[in-house]
């Protein structure tokens, strides 16, 4: 890319609240950063670790999920379940070394078109004062350093084998 | 996962063997969407993308000719997958599978994208919106071709309907349905139906009395054979979906045998409280009640209720209960418990209300603090013949006022409490000015912000009332005080207010304060939302499924809504209201079936390795586990595709149609492709 970086957000909006509160924010003609990219599934707990993992190593530099406040499911308690498995998913983040803040759950309802602008405004302008995540290149920077480790590693070992007359 | 058949049930195309072949057509929507997104680099771009075969831009894609491209480009150009960027698929995603079916393919090869509310509307930047716009096209043309042909599912829909709440839309709602042979539950947390209504003495603009026009309605309701009346009873869970709710109800004891007793009020006179002594609901604590008591004489059922709260005979035990010996029916009956109903219903329609505003917020206006301030629902009873004045207007101090001022907009526009127009407190507030002039000929002074009088006949009623002589005086009032500041002010309410039409402060000495409060959601509005998983707005009023276009639906399918307790209204709105939501429940139960979308969850057997895990997360007990095979099995009518289980599955084999894994991953690798 060669213009101006710009943080990539990937968003999971549940169908009932989060993703119709965005549509209410255009109904509303409410402005926001352009920065989201949205994946709709029908209830925050459809979303699977694997999604958020799977966007931040294709480069996403944050992921919001969206769900229904606790207690307004539409699926009567998915978004509890979101929320169980994104505290786990939280820890092994912070744990690969991305910041807190690039992952986001959020509980938005279909009211809350002001909210949704602000969240996003919010943890667009936070993730642009991080910088770039780009973990889809240090995958291919870290493969090369492995890569020379082994060569190297290989060419030791090589050296050090007795030479046989 | 099961191979794909080459034509859906339908014999409609769209096939794994065959050649992906995609059309993408991209929405103008007028200028909605073009002002801002360059249509013409996202058609452009479309069309570079793998397996689109024809990419195509126009002006308005939900109209006839819009779908028409569709359906003939289908035919023409042997398109097997249809993506659509428009508007929110919450809007328009039936109407285009409607067209792509038409078209002769699954309507499940379809995908939209939102580039309207969530692209030209909330963006300021053309290239920015036109950029996010061309990654969703791409992750939704790289999702459509890994779509697999789907079919709605049928299911049986059970020909009862439940209402919440009896106030006129609920009467209105059970009388249409009834009327229309449907079996009708109503529900009503109070001893009698009526609602709101029922206290209000004439309605405006034509001030026909309210009783006159409700009472009837009342009596048909207890008399419809169709009608199964609950009163003094809530809703207290809720499970199941559309065709299908399984609902209890919890009926409190009112100590009151209802097959036998016929509402002679014998057993009223009999009691040991000579005098009613105890505050009186109905009649806004304005008059006394007895514990044993009807809230007002029509009321629906005839039947007396027992306040344990006030009763000796459950205070003390030591009542002698000439209320049980004076019942030559034997109707009354203390050792009565609490019962619970169990139903099943096809539809729901809550109806459950409004409350109006608490005006001890507003210390300002003095209520609680002056014995003559008053609430417009206090002064609607007292107007009433068969209030609790018995239709006098007597100041608490037993004066009779010469002088009143009605405040508009109590709880109303107002942002130290509620932000919106309750509507209906302008005609209420003339309404009563005309009654207490024609009950005691006072000077009646009105205090508002604007006049507020859309409707049949309501301008003209406010014209009537400046020719009647009502005062009107523009602007908010600031406060009421008893602080005199000369001769004519003392033993009076002063009103502050700025004139803002005269442009200075004046202060208006008045006998009586009416402040005309505004509503509110109901109390328990919050439970019964979540019973019924119904949204609602920030305010806590019921969200309808869209503002215009599905006004009495909800986000619930077989859930509907009707009157206050989806925004402020007055009667003719609520009645015409009330209507829609029985027409729309009739719709979908008369019908017989409702059609389920087939984003259901669905396990491999082969991959399953028995471990139950998913079992628990089920809210609807949709996964059982079959004991001879070892395996989860997921019973597709209850599932209603969630996908929760779908994440949880340590080994991935359950997939959910629609969202299947694969499908989302592509999403999520297209989105972020150009990063």
């Amino acid at each position: 890319m060669s213009e101006a970086w710009e943080p990539r957000i990937v968003a999971f909006f549940c169908n009932w609240c989060t993703y119709t509160a965005a549509d209410l924010a255009g109904v509303s003609r409410l402005k926001y950063a352009p920065n989201l990219r949205t994946i709709r599934v029908m209830c925050s707990g459809r979303v699977d670790p694997q999604f958020v993992l799977e966007a931040f190593a294709r480069g996403a530099d944050g992921v919001l999920i969206g769900g229904c406040h606790p207690g307004d499911c539409h699926y009567i308690s998915g978004n509890y379940k979101c929320l169980r498995r994104f505290k786990m998913l939280r820890r092994l983040v912070r744990d690969m070394g991305i910041e807190e803040g690039r992952l986001r759950l959020e509980w938005i309802a279909a009211s809350e078109g002001e909210k949704l602008k602000n969240v996003v405004n919010e943890m667009v302008a936070h993730v642009r004062a991080l910088g770039p995540l780009r973990l889809n290149q240090k995958f291919a920077e870290w493969d090369e350093e492995m890569n020379q480790l082994e060569h190297a590693v290989g060419e030791a070992q090589k050296a050090k084998e007795p030479v046989h007359a | 996962m099961t191979g794909i058949p080459n034509t859906d049930g339908n014999g409609r195309r769209g096939a794994a063997g065959e050649e992906i072949r995609i059309g993408f057509y991209v929405c103008h929507c007028g200028m909605n969407i073009a002002s801002l997104v360059d249509v013409a680099a996202v058609a452009k771009e479309a069309a570079k993308l793998p397996h689109v075969i024809v990419s195509r831009e126009y002006k308005y894609m939900c109209s006839d000719p819009g779908q028409e491209f569709i359906m003939q480009d289908i035919r023409e150009n042997r398109l097997n997958r249809i993506v659509v960027a428009a508007c929110s698929p919450n809007l328009h995603e039936s109407t285009f599978r409607g067209a792509v079916a038409r078209g002769g393919i699954n309507p499940y090869f379809f995908q939209m994208v939102n580039i309207r509310e969530h692209g030209s509307w909330v963006h300021t930047d053309a290239a920015a919106a036109t950029a996010k716009a061309i990654d969703q096209v791409r992750a939704a043309v790289a999702r459509v071709a890994k779509h697999r042909p789907l079919e709605r599912r049928r299911m049986e829909v059970n020909q009862a309907v439940l209402i919440v709440g009896g106030g006129i839309a609920g009467i209105t709602a059970a009388l249409n349905l009834a009327d229309a042979g449907k079996k009708v539950y109503l529900v009503e947390r109070e001893p009698t139906i009526g609602g709101h209504m029922a206290k209000y003495d004439k309605t405006f603009p034509t001030l026909d009395c309210a009783a006159c026009i409700l009472t009837p309605k009342m009596s048909a309701v207890r008399e419809h054979p169709n009608i199964t009346l609950w009163t003094y009873s809530e809703v207290t869970k809720v499970d199941g979906h559309v065709g299908k709710f399984k609902v209890t109800v919890r009926r409190k004891p009112r100590y009151i045998d209802e097959e036998t007793c016929v509402g002679c009020l014998e057993c009223i006179s009999a009691c040991v409280f000579k005098t009613p002594k105890f505050e009186d609901e109905f009649n806004e604590g304005l008059g006394k009640r007895k514990p044993i008591y009807i809230p007002f004489p029509q009321a629906v059922p005839p039947l007396v209720t027992i306040d344990p709260e006030t009763c000796l005979k459950f205070k003390t035990g030591k009542c002698k209960s000439p209320c049980e010996t004076v019942c030559d029916r034997k109707a009354v009956d203390f050792s009565q418990t609490e019962k619970t109903e169990e139903i099943e219903v096809g539809a729901v329609i809550v109806a459950t209300g409004f409350k109006a505003f608490d005006v001890t917020r507003l210390p300002i206006y003095g209520y609680g603090l002056y014995d003559n301030v008053y609430t417009a629902l206090e002064v609607e009873r007292m107007v009433t013949s068969s209030g609790p004045t018995g239709g006098e207007i007597t100041l608490r101090d037993g004066r009779v006022p010469k002088s009143i001022g009605i405040i508009h907009c109590v709880g109303s526009r107002d942002k130290k409490t509620n932000r919106w127009c309750s509507r209906v407190c302008c005609m209420y507030s003339l309404k009563l000015a005309h009654l207490l002039r024609e009950h005691t000929g006072a000077d009646v002074y009105q205090f508002y912000i604007d006049m507020r009088c859309p409707g049949k006949g309501y301008d003209e009623f406010y014209e009537r009332m400046l020719d009647e002589g009502v005062q009107m005086i523009r602007g908010r009032a600031a406060e009421v005080t008893d602080w005199t500041m000369s001769p004519e002010e003392e033993g009076k309410l002063v009103v502050r207010v700025e004139d803002t039409l005269a442009a200075y402060v004046r202060r208006i000495p008045v006998d009586m304060v009416v402040l005309s409060t505004g509503m509110e959601p109901a109390v328990g509005a919050d439970e019964i939302r979540r019973m019924f998983n119904i949204s609602c707005s920030t305010e806590g009023f019921f969200l309808e499924k869209h503002p215009k276009l599905a006004p009495v639906e909800t986000a619930t399918a077989g859930v509907f809504i009707a009157g206050c307790c989806q925004g402020p209204k007055d009667i003719p709105d609520t009645v015409a209201q009330a209507g829609a939501a029985a027409a729309q429940a009739l719709a979908l139960i008369d019908k017989g079936y409702v059609e389920m979308e087939p984003n259901t969850s669905y396990i491999d057997p082969d991959d399953c390795s028995g471990c139950k895990s998913c079992i628990p997360l089920c809210p609807y007990h949709a996964i059982a586990f079959d004991e001879g095979s070892k395996k989860a099995v997921i019973n597709e009518a209850l599932c209603t595709g969630c996908g929760t289980c779908v994440a949880s599955c340590p080994s991935g084999s359950i997939s959910q149609n629609l969202f299947e894994d694969d499908q989302i991953f592509s999403e999520i690798e297209e989105v972020l492709s150009h990063v």
